[in-house]
């Protein structure tokens, strides 16, 4: 298949099952889920996903572990203090910046 | 109810915060799918068409390397599970003008921020309101993504590395809060990782792909904690994500 139709393919098959995640429950479901079990996989999931993605790709992502992991280590703390999440990963940005100057 | 003043003109000035931080965010994905030389068009037309962080990056690698249908159909099952939850919740959140065609419509524009603050309100929320709040975050991430991918042709190489770490850390900001205050959703984090980490380095399961990594990681932990760590049921589901 010719690569840029693929990727289109790819693309939209993608917006096509995120689209349905999002418009089935609002559209049809009118009851609460009673089961607990299913409640809880459901509340734990986004963090579960979430960590997955980010550990352990986040060391890798700027072609240098130890900037990376400098980078890593400041998000953790503007984390832990609560800060907003365009000024922690602002703050990331910056500490891999300023150590790839550096080393 | 009450429709107190919840007109578009407030949605737009509600969702006006939302816009400028979904911009820095959309910029660092184009540019790093212009790293994995994924075409500007391309780039843009995902952003467009999903409107979600992490499952765009994950659905990205994918995308940049032609890899299958079938795991990009169970990556995006996954990883936006979380926005059915939320339209669960909207469900019971809009009022009488949201008919089949405003649900059809305004489900397209669930995203994490957008149904923090459309949850956050006191009354039920009409539709106006509701389109009014999505404007501007999605111009802002169409916008940004644009920027980003046309950027990352031009930008030095180290700092477009140094935005590659974006996402993530903006990831690490949604996880950690949380977790001070609910040992389960630790519990689940620390697991997640720790599998995650497992699959990664294990030279054994170097045959899954990295989507497919990621998906083994969640639900086997989301699992296994629901299932030592019940969340009790008036929790409001997902509300903090």
């Amino acid at each position: 298949m010719n690569p840029i139709l693929k990727m289109i393919l790819l693309t939209l098959t993608m917006a096509l099952i995120t689209y349905l995640i999002r418009a089935i429950p609002i559209t049809f479901l009118r009851r609460k889920i009673k089961s607990e079990y299913i409640n809880s996989v459901l509340f734990y999931i986004p963090y579960a996903v979430l960590s997955a993605m980010t550990f352990p790709y986040i060391f890798y992502s700027t072609g240098n572990f130890y900037t990376a992991l400098c980078g890593t280590v400041v998000a953790f703390i503007a984390s832990l203090t609560k800060r907003s999440l365009v000024i922690v990963a602002i703050l990331a940005c910056v500490a891999v910046f300023v150590l790839g100057l550096i080393i | 109810m009450e429709k107190e003043n919840l007109t578009f003109k407030k949605g737009i000035k509600d969702g006006l915060p939302i816009g400028l931080g979904y911009f820095p965010v959309a910029f660092a994905f184009g540019v790093k799918a212009s790293l994995l030389s994924v075409p500007v068009l391309i780039s843009v037309l995902i952003s467009m068409t999903n409107v979600t962080s992490a499952g765009q990056l994950a659905g990205l690698n994918v995308i940049a390397t032609l890899g299958s249908f079938l795991e990009i159909i169970i990556l995006q099952l996954v990883i936006n599970l979380r926005y059915g939850l939320m339209s669960i919740t909207l469900s019971q959140k809009v009022d009488g003008s949201f008919n089949l065609r405003n649900r059809l419509l305004c489900s397209a524009f669930i995203t994490d921020e957008i149904f923090a603050v459309a949850s956050s309100k006191k009354s039920l929320i009409n539709n106006k309101y509701f389109y009014g709040l999505a404007l501007l975050p999605y111009i802002g991430w169409a916008l940004g993504t644009v920027v980003g991918a046309l950027a990352g042709n031009i930008l030095p190489a180290d700092v477009s590395a140094c935005l590659n770490i974006a996402l993530y850390a903006m990831f690490i900001a949604i996880i950690i809060p949380p977790s001070m205050e609910n040992k389960g959703v630790l519990i689940t984090i620390l697991f997640s990782t720790a599998v995650s980490c497992a699959l990664y380095y294990i030279p054994l399961f170097s045959f899954l792909s990295e989507g497919f990594k990621i998906i083994i990681s969640a639900i086997l932990s989301a699992c296994v904690i629901a299932f030592i760590f019940p969340v009790k049921q008036e929790n409001d589901e997902g509300e903090s994500v």
